[in-house]
């Protein structure tokens, strides 16, 4: 185990001394006192590296990332994941906007609320099926221009009656699937996307995914899982297909 | 892979405090919070807005002015001289900085306009606002930054280190402190287009574009004002001005001004609110802020935080004590409260509303 102290640290050195300790052989890397140090994991590849980090990173945090690992251990900011590859993220406490923008593989688990515009312009296929799971709330534009991949919003803290989903729900939406544990109103919702109840095979995809999700939270999955969740899928399919070819 | 590659990729930050008590805080706390978000600017603008920073002074309007050349001088302090009592003439105090190697002529006034220049149904205030925008648009050279009472704007071309080491905030003491680094997108990075932009008490410090600075300048020139700072944010300063002391409307209306329901939105209200927005959005529509914002009103009561109606900008909140806390990045703020009691992300387009203690 390689510690770092990122105490007053620039993220450009900081980032450094992370591929420097990896280069040096270490594959587990803590990261102390972390606070607002950007592109941490940005670009790293391997399966077997975890960074654990102590306090708040900054943005672009796992940005391009391709396998490693990623633990933080409170709150963490905006633009987490962008055009993630593989890997894991899991943030304790909070997390901002624009999550895993264009990600395409991999794990987004954040145990509070996320903020707007996440899952945006997801992407995924059969063997690599990005995944975000937020615990919490999350705001507006959440899977926006969505293409592929899975998001899962459980509002664990939601009080009732709240909603647990912000505005223009899916606008865009053209792919991929999005569960939202609760009910959903179509007015938020936009106009390409459709509300259906989870069937067998979803929900047995979704128990597969929450599963994971609490076991690296600590939470019981049985509980999540009794209260009914909606799938939102786009309705349209590739509405412009025939645009270069009418 | 190469990562050496070398781009510049930022925002503007932003980074705001308020004691509701009026504990007077130093200005190296605020730099402290502002530099942690150094990467956001790229040295072409940074600034503070300070309050409660003259308090022996504080029945003076504080006139801080950047001065290009000294006829700029001699014909703006003819003009002051004619209009007001001045109670003291200083340069303000600076200290040097190996980065910035140009500045213009900084010259702070603490004055009160003359009784019987002030015509008709103009208040003292009014008064004030003509003599800043008459300076700032008439004079060649000659810009007054900041304007109100027992308040400053400290602002240059620089990152918010050396503006604050430039301009010596450590010296000063204030219950309210917002800052700015600036990253200019698509206007000049010069002296007077650092932010804060201010006008009597208020101030504004913004991160993003007011896409419709068009429309909203020209509904300002209606009313008497003269946009010349070359910068979007300036429009927000003085629509303030506009909408709260001369029309009335308190804060959290005018907030619903800048940064309105949507129309959808307002359809769902009950019968009065419906009639409250409607009538906000038919009588201001060229108030309204288009584009993407986040920006810290601060002002003599206050301090006010609060981003566009689908948040494409950062705002993060957090209270400890009687601090309240709003920075574009969470870590400014646990740069200088590590341990806040609450932290959240505000809504899109709904303000936090900070106000003193009387």
């Amino acid at each position: 185990m390689k510690k770092i102290d990122a105490k007053g640290v620039h993220f450009k050195e900081l980032n450094e001394n992370i591929r420097q300790a990896l280069a040096d052989g270490k594959t587990k890397i803590t990261l102390n006192n972390v606070n607002g140090q950007y592109y941490i994991g940005t670009g790293l590849k391997g399966k077997d590296i975890t960074i654990n980090i102590e306090g708040v990173p900054g943005n672009d945090m796992a940005a391009f990332m391709d396998g490693p690992t990623i633990h933080v251990s409170g709150n963490a900011q905006d633009n987490i994941s962008n055009t993630m590859n593989s890997g894991k993220v899991l943030v304790e406490g909070h997390a901002g906007d624009v999550l895993g923008y264009g990600m395409r593989g991999g794990r987004l688990f954040v145990r509070g609320d996320v903020g707007y515009r996440v899952g945006i312009h997801m992407k995924g296929q059969k063997r690599n099926m990005p995944v975000i799971i937020s615990g919490g709330m999350a705001g507006d534009f959440f899977g926006e221009y969505m293409a592929g991949g899975v998001l899962i919003l459980l509002g664990l803290n939601a009080k009732k009656g709240e909603s647990i989903v912000g505005d223009y729900l899916g606008t865009g939406m053209h792919g991929g699937e999005i569960y939202i544990r609760g009910e959903v109103d179509i007015e938020r919702c936009g106009a390409e996307v459709g509300i259906d109840d989870p069937d067998e095979h979803d929900l047995k995809t979704l128990e597969k995914y929450i599963s994971e999700f609490c076991k690296d939270f600590s939470l019981d999955v049985k509980d999540i899982m009794k209260k009914p969740f909606k799938k939102l899928i786009p309705v349209s399919s590739r509405p412009y297909g025939n645009l270069y070819a009418y | 892979m190469n990562h050496d590659y070398q781009k510049d990729i930022a925002g503007c930050g932003l980074t705001g405090l308020i004691n509701k008590k009026k504990k007077p805080i130093d200005g190296s706390h605020i730099k402290k919070s502002l530099s942690l978000m150094n990467d956001r600017g790229n040295g072409l603008g940074a600034g503070y807005a300070a309050y409660g920073v003259y308090p022996e002074m504080a029945d003076c309007y504080a006139f801080h002015v950047m001065y290009d050349f000294d006829s700029s001088r001699m014909e703006a302090e003819e003009l002051l001289k004619a209009n007001y009592e001045i109670e003291k003439i200083e340069a303000m105090p600076t200290k040097p900085v190996k980065e910035i190697v140009i500045s213009p002529l900084l010259i702070r006034y603490f004055l009160k306009p003359k009784k019987d220049k002030i015509t008709g149904d103009q208040s003292e205030e009014d008064f004030v606002v003509k003599t800043v925008m008459q300076v700032n648009s008439e004079i060649e050279g000659a810009y007054i930054f900041s304007s109100g009472k027992n308040m400053g704007a400290f602002k240059g071309v620089g990152n918010p280190a050396e503006i604050a080491d430039f301009f010596c905030l450590e010296e000063y003491e204030g219950y309210i402190w917002t800052g700015h680094t600036r990253f200019p997108t698509n206007t000049p990075g010069w002296w007077g287009g650092a932010h804060p932009f201010t006008l009597l008490d208020w101030s504004i410090v913004h991160n993003g574009e007011i896409s419709s600075y068009g429309i909203n300048k020209r509904y300002l020139e209606m009313f008497g004002y003269k946009l010349t700072l070359l910068t979007d944010t300036e429009v927000v300063a003085y629509l303030f001005d506009l909408l709260v002391r001369k029309h009335g409307l308190d804060i959290g209306m005018a907030c619903k001004v800048l940064a309105s329901p949507f129309w959808k939105d307002i359809d769902k209200m009950d019968a009065e609110d419906k009639e409250i927005y409607t009538a906000l959005r038919q009588t201001y529509g060229s108030a309204l802020l288009n584009g993407p914002f986040s920006l810290l009103f601060g002002h003599s009561k206050g301090l006010v935080g609060i981003n566009d109606r689908i948040k494409l900008r950062p705002l993060v909140a957090a209270t400890k004590d009687d601090f309240v806390y709003m920075a574009s990045e969470e870590s400014a703020i646990r740069e200088i409260c590590p341990d806040p009691e609450r932290i959240w992300t505000p809504r899109a387009g709904e303000p936090v509303i900070v106000d003193l203690e009387e």
